[in-house]
Parts: C-alpha cells; structure tokens; sequence
C-alpha cells in the first residue's frame, strides 16, 4: 500500500497552504489528491484582482495567487496526484481514492488534512419556483463556462443573490456584452463586499434590488424571463410588487455549503453553525491526525485567510505527526448575541505560538458596534470596527498572555453596542 | 460638500469621507496610503484594471486570462475590452507575456495571468 505522512484532499488555497507549511516544518512525505486536472481550485476560475494584499502585500489575480504556491511546491518534494477523486477515509486513516489512470487505490496516512472546499447551493437548495427551461446557472458555473471554457452562457441576465460571486459576475458578462439587467437579494443588506458591490454594479448601473426575489422562472426550452417581487419582513413576498423582466438568463449567487460528505462518513461530526467539521486552533478535528482548513471548515471572503488557516494546519499536521500536539483543550468558544459562528471552536494553550485569531461571522448590519470576548462576566479583549457586516468575516486577534489569564472554560463573542 | 465613498484598492473595503480643500480633497478613513489616492483619483480621473480572458491555440483550455497591468480610465474599458477579444495567443503562454502592448495608447500593457 502506498504510505504518506499527510495526504492532502484537495489542492485548492487551502491544501497548497497546508501543504507547504507542512513541508517547512519539517514533513517530508506528503502528498497532495486533487480531482481537477490542475492544482488552484476555484482560484483559476477567478480572473478578477484583488487577491493576495495579506499573504503577498500585492494585488493578484486568481490563478496568480495559486500559481505563487504551485512554484513554491515545485521547489519541494510534495507529490500531486490530479484527476484522482477522494471517495473515503477509513478509520485507521486509509484514503480510499480514484482516478482514470490508476483505478482504485487505498493511501496509508499518518495524518490527512481536508481541504475540499465549498460549493454552491443551487436552485433545488432554494426551491426556485416555476418552469425547468435551460439556461439557469450558479453563478460560479457560468464563471467557469466563460473565465476557463471560453463559453458565454447568456446575453440579457437576471442575478439572484448578491455574493461576491454573483457581484463579480454581473460585471464580467457586462464586459462580454450581456445586458445584466438587476441583481436581487433577498436580504435587505448585500451578501458580498462593498467594494464588489461599487466596482462591479455601481460603475456599470446594475440596479441592486435589496429585499427582493425571484419568484418564478419561465421559458419552454430557455428561459424567457423572471418574476421578481419584493419581500416583507418576513422575507415573504408581497404579491403586489410582482413584475416580470425578459431575460434569457438566470444566475444564482446563493451561498455556499462546505463540502463535507467525506468527512461525515468518516463519522466526524459537522458543526450546525459552519457546516464544517469542528476544529482546534490548529485546525485539529476530533478525530485524532484529520485537520481540516479554509472553505470545508467554514466559508471565507477572502483567499489570504484560507491560506492562513491552511498554514496552520500545516503546522499542526507538523506538531502531530512530531507528537507534540497537545489534546486536551483549555477553552471552547461560543457565538453569543449577533455573532453566527466562531471558528476555533476550541482552543489548547500549549499549541499557541503567539496569539490566536478568531473568526466570526455577525448575523445583521451592525453600525456602531464592538465585538467583545467575555468569559462569564469578565471582558477578555474587544475589537472595534466601524461597521459589522455579515459578508464580511471578523478577524479577532486575541494573544496568548492575555487569554494565559483566563481559568479553563468558555469563551463567549457578542456583539454590543458602543 | 462632504463626500462618502467605499475604497475599493482592496477588499478591506475602507469608508472613505472626502472634505474639499482648495483645488483637492482631504481624505479620512483610509486605512493605507493608497485609499488617499484613490479617492482623489475617483473624484477627478477614475481608473480601473480591467481582467478578461484571450483565445488561446493549443492550450489546456480555449482561453486564458488576462489583466492590464495597471488601472485605465474607466471611460477606456469597454474598449480595451474590444481589443481584447480580438487576439488570439498561440501557445505556449507564460503569466506576465504582453499580450497587447499599449493598449488603447495608455501606455499600459494587457498580460497574461494563467500559463497556457
């Protein structure tokens, strides 16, 4: 049987980031199961710039940004296995794969990182109403059908959904000549960036329609057109405000699940709150020598901080496989008022090097806000920014000496007013 | 008049309040010293890279991707974007190949950002 110290499932941000770290830390046999036939993930569907700015102090495209780590793991010993899909993991930590050239096969690992990423929900996960006609698409299906295939997938379009990737979208068919004729979002706030929300729909007057939804699909063969309505403030739609735009496209910009069918049948359970496994500060999941990091573990806006947290997987797959990974753990982590989820969601003081950063998601807009860490009454540390917005992840760093201070227990975020 | 703008050098995405001051603006709320460029930039002269794809020959996929290496006026994009799809690059294509010199006469290339 083929025998690893990691295995890496999936060679998107995450498990690059994971396995480079690894490979400076000292592992030496690693290898690294992706299913597309190139390494990068989504990343090489993303053409558009502003990738990088943390990791590289510079401003890169999509595939720029992988192809930064895809040079760094060639100066390495890392080996890559492409077009090989992921079916299983055993208990004993067998990776049971598959791939056209090589058949079945079964790895030997001594630790395994998942770095599956995310996908898309589609119009069965929103039950979008009306008929079945062609040309209904996640938005990132129609990013890659023209960014990689060089195939535009409509002309006059209708967005539903107002995340990044829906944003971003609107703009590149916009480019290709399609006519965008409204975004829709459900929500009375946008789900995406703000600088998405100017640089992709503002400069090209692409009306954001907040609090409003696709309510009906028609078209025989193709889609001939949307009815769209407002929504009350039970997102309910108001039959009233129904009206019909022709389009001859729709695109689907509403949300992302992380994709963990493997790790659940490994029989590791997933968190409610992120659809991702629980995990440690180094990433660590309950089962012992499985870490997980970036979009599997919860979904992130942002590509330099999935290869953050791929970097510290990295360094706990080093730790582990060293016998230095302390299991028991000091703290756990609770999402109290307006925060969604927290990521630790445990945490083991000897495994900290300097600080731990906490990422969190808050459920509404909050304007004059603070973000603030409590254990029981006592206040740990605060972070301040000027506005909280749900689709932008909060980064809280908090350091080690001051959570040193804290006894053994739960660590509660909430957002309060100023 | 005090003006509201959202920087969009990079996704941080900082809240930019703009005072006029004479023939400029003062700007506040940046976090970096480019935020202070662009809002000024966006006041007088808004600029943008624009990302696109070529056609590619003899490549893993039909096309590749592309950037102007650095912002053009915003007024230029839809022409740039005309040029673009116009070329056909044969390959092999490394990241950072001029894929059109000058473009539009901005004195800014289009380049390759994926190898093909």
């Amino acid at each position: 049987m083929l025998k690893y110290e990691l295995v890496v499932v999936g060679g998107g941000p995450a498990g690059l980031s994971a396995a480079v770290e690894a490979y400076e830390q000292g592992v030496r046999k690693i290898l690294i199961l992706e299913r597309d036939k190139e390494l990068g993930g989504i990343l090489n569907q993303c053409i558009h710039n502003g990738f990088g700015l943390h990791r590289f102090k510079e401003e890169l495209t999509g595939p720029e940004y992988s192809r930064r780590y895809i040079d760094m793991l060639d100066e390495t010993t890392i080996e890559i296995l492409k077009e090989t899909m992921v079916l299983e993991i055993s208990e004993t930590k067998v990776v049971r794969a598959i791939s056209a050239e090589r058949g079945y096969m079964e790895i030997e690992a001594e630790a395994i990182v998942f770095s599956m990423g995310c996908r898309e929900r589609t119009r069965g996960a929103i039950q979008l109403q009306g008929d079945r006609p062609s040309g209904v698409f996640t938005a990132g299906t129609a990013q890659r059908f023209i960014n990689m295939e060089g195939y535009m997938p409509g002309k006059r379009v209708v967005i539903l959904g107002s995340g990044d990737i829906g944003l971003i979208m609107a703009r590149r068919m916009t480019l290709e000549g399609a006519k965008v004729e409204a975004v829709c979002e459900l929500m009375p706030y946008s789900n995406g960036l703000t600088r998405n929300i100017v640089q992709c729909l503002e400069d090209y007057d692409i009306p954001l329609m907040l609090s409003h939804t696709v309510v009906k699909v028609h078209g025989k063969s193709r889609v001939e057109g949307v009815t769209i309505a407002k929504v009350d403030e039970n997102l309910r739609p108001i039959p009233e405000t129904f009206q019909r735009i022709d389009c001859d496209t729709v695109l689907l910009s509403v949300g992302l699940i992380p994709e963990n069918e493997i790790t659940q049948n490994a029989g590791i359970m997933v968190d409610t709150r992120t659809n991702g496994p629980k995990v440690g500060e180094l990433r660590q999941t309950e089962m012992p020598g499985v870490f997980a990091c970036g979009n599997v573990v919860h979904v992130h806006d942002l590509v330099d901080f999935v290869s953050e947290e791929g970097a510290l997987s990295g360094l706990g797959v080093a730790k582990y496989l060293k016998g230095e990974l302390e299991t028991a753990s000091n703290f756990t982590t609770a999402n109290g008022d307006g925060i969604g989820y927290v990521v630790p969601q445990t945490v083991t003081m000897s495994n900290v090097d300097d600080q731990v950063t906490f990422y969190m998601r808050v459920r509404s807009v909050y304007d004059r806000h603070i973000v603030r860490a409590y254990q029981g009454d006592t206040l740990v540390a605060e972070k301040k920014e000027r506005k909280f917005l749900p689709a932008e992840m909060v980064n809280f760093k908090i350091k080690k000496d001051v959570l040193a201070n804290l006894g053994d227990g739960e660590i509660r975020f909430v957002v309060e007013e100023v | 008049m005090t003006k509201e703008m959202t920087c969009i050098v990079c996704p941080i995405g900082c809240q930019l309040t703009l005072e006029p001051q004479g023939d400029t603006f003062a700007v506040s709320g940046n976090k970096c010293p480019r935020g202070q460029k662009y809002a000024i930039e966006e006041m007088t002269a808004p600029k943008r890279v624009v990302t696109s794809t070529v056609a590619v020959d003899q490549g893993m996929y039909p096309v590749i991707s592309v950037k102007t290496e650095a912002p053009v006026p915003k007024e230029l994009i839809f022409e740039v974007m005309k040029d673009i799809s116009k070329v056909m690059m044969p390959a092999p294509v490394v990241i950072g190949d001029v894929v059109i010199e000058n473009v539009q006469g901005t004195g800014i290339n289009v380049v390759a950002t994926r190898n093909a």
